[in-house]
């Protein structure tokens, strides 16, 4: 064993830094014991607990630099004080350049004072949603608020705070906006255009903007509201905001309201404020099956003069051939399906929508209980695709689907469901596609549609015109 | 142009929390997106989150328990005897660090700081008879009697302790005397020379520094700390500048003293011999602080930090006189000569006051020479103070960082923010042993429980009102 007491006069350094290559001294195998300290009366009294001969370093101030070692063996000691030295000369390690990193934000209100963001896009699961909502709103931000599952209260409560600031909260359960051309959740890719959208739905809206697109009519806002704006809990609150807003914008030159039926009240106010709007408003009340996005687009195109339009369809080389059966549809989009269910069940009578009734039945897929811990059916297609590949029972008359394209969309829905609808058409089961997207989306709608049709589908791009075709099949089939 | 209006007439500046498709989809599209890192909180803290965060009283409620911390000017009046100001302290009370604590949870540190306080109050002849005092001892927070204690935070009746009062108000509060590193009695030690040092504090230190100090008149601890903090100290681990700007306020009046001269000399050596004599100051011109802030009805601001080597306790200003606790955690530090972690004891003191005041860990990037806390690097200290900008209501209006050009220090922790991001304080901080009577092992960094302040959130979020 090895006591080594040094003293160097006149190198001055922090008790912290030396307490650190105290540390490293300590690491050097065959060390026992070191101290590497100024030697104040403390650390003095230190070494001598430690066991050093205090004596050695009888003179020493509190200006002076005490290395003491206890090793092993020589090499190990001088090991030790080579490993002093270089704690002592050299700069303290150094990690990257030296420059510090910012650390992230972690709520969206921080990450708003980043940017000066006006816009916060809330996506977090619907239990922690009204927090980040109500923090953004209280800095003074618009809201979209992407998440579901967010109570009727919190709703109230943070439409009322967004009205106190003049702000606007989009949602909850908001799936698609446009705000001046830029798309936010799903949404298409739209030129800049006359045309602004208030609804309560995301695929309504979705459909509307594909519709007027392929008129060459522009969206410039589409302001999603949230499914329960118009119940009478909520009153309307965010639609009459965005109306109000819609109307005062000169750009715009028709306001389309797309919604599910209102509380009766709150479509008195609505009704209310669309006579006060400057602007032609078209209302589309969903639910009937006369009342179709397709009707509702055609109207917002007349009104702006221009002229009438035929949607695209992609017909495939061979003809589809009816067959007995009932309608089977998977659907992604909400609203998409209940327009869908309405015009069958004008013509056929009764359509379920659960995932395991008997007859006529229309699923969405994108509902809660499919999107409870994964992804929307709209980014992730594995469970509808599962049912599909199982859908060629000889009950089975028509498979009705959508394919939603768009901003945060699948980027090749096309490419999965091809395979999938090619086998259905080879077991005889004739497949109808309702096509929501625009001449822009990310996802190329043409090379969308063509692959589609290549398998052997039917293509529409009005969802009420898929769903009129693949209701004529069934009664065809049945015929 | 209205808000709304302003909405529509220009392309989006988009802040995001939640999925990141959706703030990748904004970018393809060329618009500017600031993602939040978001994280759930924990499970049993979001009802609370969500009720007080639709009470919109809270907010009005921080601001005015913010406005009183911020608004307090402490300066050091004077030295007195404990037992003259504190009524509580009569014989045999003792007043302690941290939350409220029984002598048979005590830990090693604050059973020896509590021998060696009944061996000074002369209610033992030797260190047996004081241990065996000890469940019959009446222990109560420094902290309920407007007063703080560093490490075992241990007051008794005679022992001296600095009057820091509001130059602003009438607060007051109170401290004892730093006694200096080492074996000493705020880390546990209770051996004859602690003892001997505290008397001579009582004898010696207490009355010429009293003097100094009445005939200097009152010293401003807040721009005391505010040059330290220029100057690389960062007002807990560090007040090697405070400890030497202190001196200099002092000095002449100190050498203008009628005490013995080979007193006042011994007194300027002590303070010149401990860089951490102003800690205790600075404590108590934060206790000063928070106690301004305290019992504002509704307010998140957490006004107490503060460890007893066995519990890590928090108060808020909205919850009156309840502590939320959690067990104290143990300290990542670096250690002194031959001591190691298994000799540390978990986290003690009241010192964390610092940090409820914007100082301590929450200054650590003014004060790079003590990087070696936080992985030795100035760019992680600075990181570290950044940090805390998330968690807390303001930038301090007087502390100020000079790296930062000269930005506040964060100031005011909000329980709420701590529990919704997940970014809790930290801590710099001393290591006492783990044994009665070793003294101090280490320093190092700590971080506060999250446990605390989910309780805390969820008492205040019972009062709160519900939309």
């Amino acid at each position: 064993m090895i006591d080594q007491v040094e003293l160097v006069t006149g190198r001055y350094f922090d008790s912290v830094r030396l307490m650190q290559v105290t540390r490293d001294v300590n690491d050097v195998v065959g060390v026992e014991a070191s101290l590497v300290a100024m030697a104040t009366e403390l650390n003095l009294r230190l070494l001598e607990e430690m066991g050093f001969d205090r004596a050695a370093v009888a003179a020493a101030g509190p200006d002076d630099l005490l290395i003491a070692i206890r090793a092993t063996d020589p090499d190990a000691a001088a090991s030790a004080r080579t490993a002093a030295e270089h704690g002592l000369a050299g700069p303290v390690a150094v990690v990257g350049d030296g420059a510090f990193t910012t650390p992230s934000p972690h709520t969206v209100e921080a990450a708003a004072r980043t940017n000066s963001a006006n816009l916060a896009l809330i996506s977090v699961p619907g239990p922690h949603a009204f927090v980040e909502a109500i923090g953004a709103l209280r800095a003074g931000l618009h809201v979209m608020l992407f998440s579901d599952n967010v109570t009727v209260e919190h709703e109230v409560a943070l439409k009322r705070e967004a009205a106190a600031r003049d702000l606007l909260v989009m949602g909850p359960d908001c799936g698609t906006a446009i705000v001046n051309g830029v798309g936010l959740g799903f949404a298409d890719a739209v030129d800049p255009g006359p045309v602004a959208i208030c609804g309560a739905s995301g695929t309504g809206i979705q459909q509307l903007c594909c519709l007027l697109d392929a008129a060459g009519v522009g969206v410039r806002h589409a302001l999603g509201t949230g499914s329960r704006d118009l119940s009478a809990e909520v009153g309307g609150t965010s639609t009459l905001r965005a109306l109000a807003a819609l109307d005062a914008d000169p750009a715009v030159e028709v306001i389309v309201v797309v919604s599910k039926p209102p509380d009766p009240e709150v479509a008195g106010e609505i009704e209310r404020m669309v006579a006060t709007c400057a602007t032609p408003v078209v209302v589309a009340l969903l639910g009937g099956g006369d009342v179709t996005l397709e009707r509702a687009a055609a109207s917002a195109i007349a009104a702006l003069g221009v002229p009438a339009t035929e949607w695209p369809a992609w017909t495939p080389d061979e003809p589809l051939v009816a067959r007995p059966g009932v309608l089977r549809g998977f659907f992604s989009g909400g609203t998409l399906r209940d327009e869908a269910r309405a015009i069958a069940a004008a013509a056929l009578g009764p359509v379920a929508i659960e995932p395991t009734a008997d007859g006529h039945r229309l699923v969405d897929f994108g509902a809660d209980e499919f999107t409870r811990g994964r992804a929307h059916p709209m980014i992730d297609q594995s469970l509808r695709l599962d049912a599909l590949s199982s859908a060629a029972e000889p009950v089975t008359g028509v498979v009705l689907l959508d394919v939603v394209l768009g901003y945060g969309a699948h980027p090749d829905p096309a490419a999965e469901l091809a395979p999938v609808v090619a086998d259905l058409i080879g077991a005889g089961v004739p497949v109808v596609v309702s096509l929501c997207g625009t001449r822009r989306d990310p996802q190329g709608r043409e090379q969308q549609a063509a692959a589609l049709r290549s398998a052997g589908a039917e293509v529409y791009l009005s969802n009420a015109a898929a769903a009129q075709r693949a209701v004529a099949l069934i009664v065809e089939g049945s015929g | 142009m209205t808000d709304l209006a302003s909405l529509l007439d220009a392309e989006p500046v988009v802040a995001t929390a939640g999925v990141d498709l959706l703030a990748d989809a904004l970018e393809a599209q060329g618009v500017a997106v600031a993602r939040a890192e978001w994280r759930p909180p924990p499970a049993t803290a979001v009802e609370a989150l969500a009720a007080l965060a639709a009470d919109d009283r809270r907010s009005d409620a921080n601001r005015v328990a913010l406005d009183r911390l911020l608004a307090v000017r402490p300066h050091l009046v004077d030295i007195v005897t404990a037992r003259d100001v504190i009524p509580a302290l009569t014989e045999g009370t003792f007043l302690h660090a941290g939350p409220p604590i029984a002598w048979d949870d005590c830990s090693g540190p604050l059973r020896g700081a509590l021998i060696g306080a009944a061996l000074y109050e002369g209610l033992a002849d030797d260190v047996e008879a004081a241990a065996g005092l000890g469940p019959s001892l009446h222990l109560s927070p420094c902290h309920h009697h407007r007063t703080v204690g560093p490490m075992a935070g241990v007051v008794s009746p005679s022992m001296p302790v600095a009057v820091v009062a509001d130059g602003a108000g009438d607060g007051i509060a109170y401290a004892t005397l730093n006694e200096g590193l080492g074996k000493v009695l705020r880390y546990g030690a209770f051996d004859a020379e602690v003892i001997e040092r505290l008397r001579w504090i009582d004898r010696v230190l207490a009355p010429t520094l009293a003097e100094a100090i009445r005939h200097a008149g009152p010293i401003d601890l807040g721009v005391l700390v505010a040059q330290a903090l220029q100057m690389g100290d960062d007002g807990h681990n560090r007040n090697r500048a405070a400890t030497s700007l202190f001196l200099r306020q002092i000095g002449a009046a100190l050498l203008e003293g009628n005490a013995p001269l080979e007193d006042r000399a011994a007194v300027y050596r002590f303070v010149d011999g401990n860089d951490h004599f102003m800690l205790n100051l600075v404590m108590a011109a934060g206790k000063l602080a928070v106690d301004a802030a305290a019992g504002v009805s509704g307010s998140s601001l957490v006004t107490v930090m503060a460890r007893n080597g066995t519990e890590f306790g928090i108060r808020l200003a909205g919850t009156g006189d309840a502590w939320f606790t959690a067990p104290a955690p143990v300290v990542d530090g670096l250690f002194l000569g031959g001591y190691s972690a298994a000799d540390a004891n978990p986290d003690i003191g009241d010192s964390a006051i610092t940090e409820t005041v914007g100082l301590g860990g929450f200054a650590m990037a003014a004060s790079p020479a003590i990087v070696g806390f936080v992985g030795g690097t100035a760019a992680g200290a600075i990181g570290r103070t950044l940090e805390m900008y998330a968690i807390t209501l303001a930038e301090h209006p007087r502390y100020r960082i000079p790296i930062l050009e000269d930005r506040g220090t964060p100031t005011g922790i909000d329980a709420t923010l701590v529990v919704r991001t997940g970014v809790v304080p930290q801590i710099n901080t001393g290591v006492a042993g783990r044994r009665a009577g070793v003294g101090m092992v280490g320093a190092g960094l700590v971080r506060a429980p999250i446990g605390c302040f989910v309780d805390a959130v969820n008492t205040l979020a019972a009062g709160a009102i519900r939309p």
